[in-house]
């Protein structure tokens, strides 16, 4: 035991602290077997997560297979959906879905933004916890409750105010067609709308935080308004980010499930106009699965799962590389509840 | 002042307060909701609401006793499942996720987030409900927990960094070994953020109903039987809210608002431990 005088002496007595038989030194050069054990179960269960990923995919990819198989890419653009037949085309879903989305987000993005930028640039600080606060708790509102409040609250409340008034001035678009029943494509956007707004506002917010003071007191020291700091310094910067929390939002919508089941109408037909009552892939398969007496009826509805799947996972994963660029690594949004 | 000016300031002025009255919409649509929830919810409150089954359709009364047992019975297995796992993530997120495998992870955990409930649903239906070939409250933990796995893991990591690093080399300078440190003295720090994070988690599961429909299926009498189809209250909700009967709908308002306090308690003790502890963080 002379090689290194540096060495620590192996048989030194045994700590109270590590009351393990290893010998010290090893411990701290990491070899110790305890700290591999510990590295081993925490790596085992973070392995989960990847394991779910492909779990999922492949899954759905095997139990949609037999309708993959005989519908092919028809599944895609065909619109008759009858189980008597065996016929199953889901545009009309696909359409739904897209459509329902888009109209929360040209709601939801300026709602979400503004509040995005009142919070981290205009608002006084006293008013910033408390705003924030109950703008994320939107998000703490189960979706199911917000398919009641739509179903008996907003849906009368479009009947009686804003739909009268909307047909009046854009009736004559293909938009605003036909005869509002209540369930309708416009109930289904607006209720996404202010489900989503929490979720845009919060990482709109953390980007729009992660903006460099020096921005804004570059573009103000050139004497630019407020406005002019946050609309020519503030908000480019942030660009990236603010577009990955818009498309964080929007896939939010496009997997939304109970409250839109309980307001779009959930009815197989491509109809432009808002007013009238559509389909969303994720109403369909909440609707239809525990109905789906064949197995071809099962594999169709797995596949618009499977489709589901693999579109909000595109989704997510361009909105956090987007989000990524600007808040390195945080998990932005994660406080969104 | 040239024109030109008064007409930027007056530009700035009135952005602001375009801005702002965004907000106060935002705020308003929660307030609005919260509001008609207690108007149409409140007055059907009663002990019996809390303590009592629901009656058969066409009579009045009854409660949601077993929608809240279920509830929480349900949450409260998918909590066991699914903390564990994504503790032990989220710490290996924090301690060793510098790495390609832990961006791995990470990425993963953070597209997970959003994947849409009702397709964890029809998985979990598809592992725990066709094989045994019966719906059960233990399909609905299990779908609870994977929801649950990836949210917990990413609000672990980011406790767990928030811990300065001066502690983890005192703890190690003084012979303590890496997992011991790890958890006795990086976790045991962070234990106030990770809970917290924890209570979000659990109750942004209790109000799903999505990956319940195929799995705990819901169950209109008393049930406390894991391997059988157990009521909850989003389920209830849902099933009420949804019915003919006007009486159901009462019901369903006054749920409504039971898992609403449910949630916002949750989330709210939630907050406040953060605050405390975090308060200065950003």
């Amino acid at each position: 035991m002379t090689t290194l005088p540096i060495e620590p002496v192996p048989a030194a007595p045994p700590s109270i602290e590590t009351p393990s038989a290893e010998p010290r030194w090893a411990s701290l050069r990491g070899v110790n077997a305890s700290d591999r054990i510990y590295r081993g179960v925490l790596t085992v269960l973070a392995l989960f997560l990847p394991l779910l990923i492909v779990a999922l995919f492949a899954q759905l990819f095997v139990s949609a297979l037999p309708a993959i198989k005989r519908y092919g890419f028809s599944f895609l653009w065909t619109s008759t959906w009858d189980p008597v037949a065996e016929i199953y085309g889901a545009a009309p879903m696909i359409f739904g879905t897209l459509a329902s989305s888009l109209i929360a987000l040209l709601i939801a993005v300026p709602l979400a933004l503004g509040v995005a930028i009142f919070l981290t640039e205009f608002a006084p600080r006293w008013v910033r916890q408390p705003v924030a606060f109950l703008v994320e708790m939107l998000a703490a509102i189960p979706s199911v409750v917000y398919g009641l409040w739509g179903v008996f609250v907003l849906i009368p409340f479009l009947r009686s105010y804003v739909v009268p008034p909307l047909k009046a001035v854009l009736g004559w678009t293909p938009f605003f067609q036909g005869v509002f029943y209540g369930n309708s494509l416009l109930a289904g956007g607006i209720i996404l709308a202010i489900m989503i707004v929490p979720y845009i506002a919060a990482v709109s917010r953390e980007v729009l935080l992660a903006v460099p003071s020096s921005q804004r007191e570059a573009a103000l020291g050139m004497g630019a308004t407020r406005w002019e700091a946050v609309w020519t310094a503030v908000l480019p910067y942030g660009r990236a980010g603010l577009i990955g929390a818009v498309i964080l939002g929007l896939g939010r919508a496009l997997g939304e499930t109970m409250a839109v089941t309980m307001v779009i109408g959930n009815r197989h037909d491509i109809a432009l106009s808002a007013l009238q009552p559509a389909y969303t892939m994720a109403a369909a398969i909440a609707n239809e699965f525990s109905e789906a007496t064949t197995n071809m009826y099962l594999s169709a509805l797995f596949e618009v799962g499977l489709i589901l799947f693999v579109i909000t996972v595109l989704v997510n994963a361009l909105a956090r590389l987007l989000i990524w660029r600007v808040a390195r690594g945080a998990a932005v949004g994660s406080k969104a509840l | 002042m040239s024109a030109r000016t008064v007409r930027r300031r007056i530009t700035s002025g009135v952005m602001t307060g375009l801005v702002a009255a965004l907000s106060f919409t935002a705020v308003l649509a929660l307030l609005l909701i919260l509001g008609d929830l207690i108007a149409k919810g409140a007055s059907s409150i009663d002990w019996a609401f809390f303590t009592k089954s629901p009656v058969p359709a066409g009579e009045t009364g009854g409660g949601v006793a077993n929608a809240i047992i279920g509830t929480g019975i349900i949450v409260g297995l998918a909590a066991l499942i699914g903390l564990p796992i994504g503790i032990g993530a989220g710490l290996f997120l924090a301690e060793y996720g510098s790495g390609r495998l832990g961006f791995m992870v990470r990425f993963i955990a953070d597209v997970l987030n959003g994947t849409p409930s009702i397709v964890i649903g029809i998985f979990a239906w598809t592992w725990m409900v066709k094989p045994v070939g019966r719906f059960s409250a233990l399909a609905g933990s299990a779908a609870l927990a994977i929801l649950m796995i990836p949210m917990i893991a990413r609000t672990t990591e980011e406790m767990v960094r928030l811990v300065p690093h001066s502690l983890r080399e005192a703890a190690l300078a003084l012979g303590y070994p890496r997992w011991r440190t790890s958890l006795r003295v990086v976790a045991r720090t962070a234990l106030g953020g990770i809970v917290t994070g924890c209570l979000v988690g659990i109750a942004r599961v209790a109000g799903e109903t999505a990956p319940l429909l195929f799995t705990a299926l819901g169950n209109l009498n008393f049930s406390t039987d894991v391997r059988h189809p157990m009521q909850t209250l989003s389920l209830q909700i849902y099933v009420y809210g949804t019915g003919p009967f006007e009486e159901w709908h009462r019901i369903a308002w006054a749920a409504a608002l039971v898992l609403m306090a449910l949630v916002l308690i949750l989330a709210m003790v939630a907050r406040r431990a953060t605050r405390q502890r975090y308060g200065r963080v950003r």
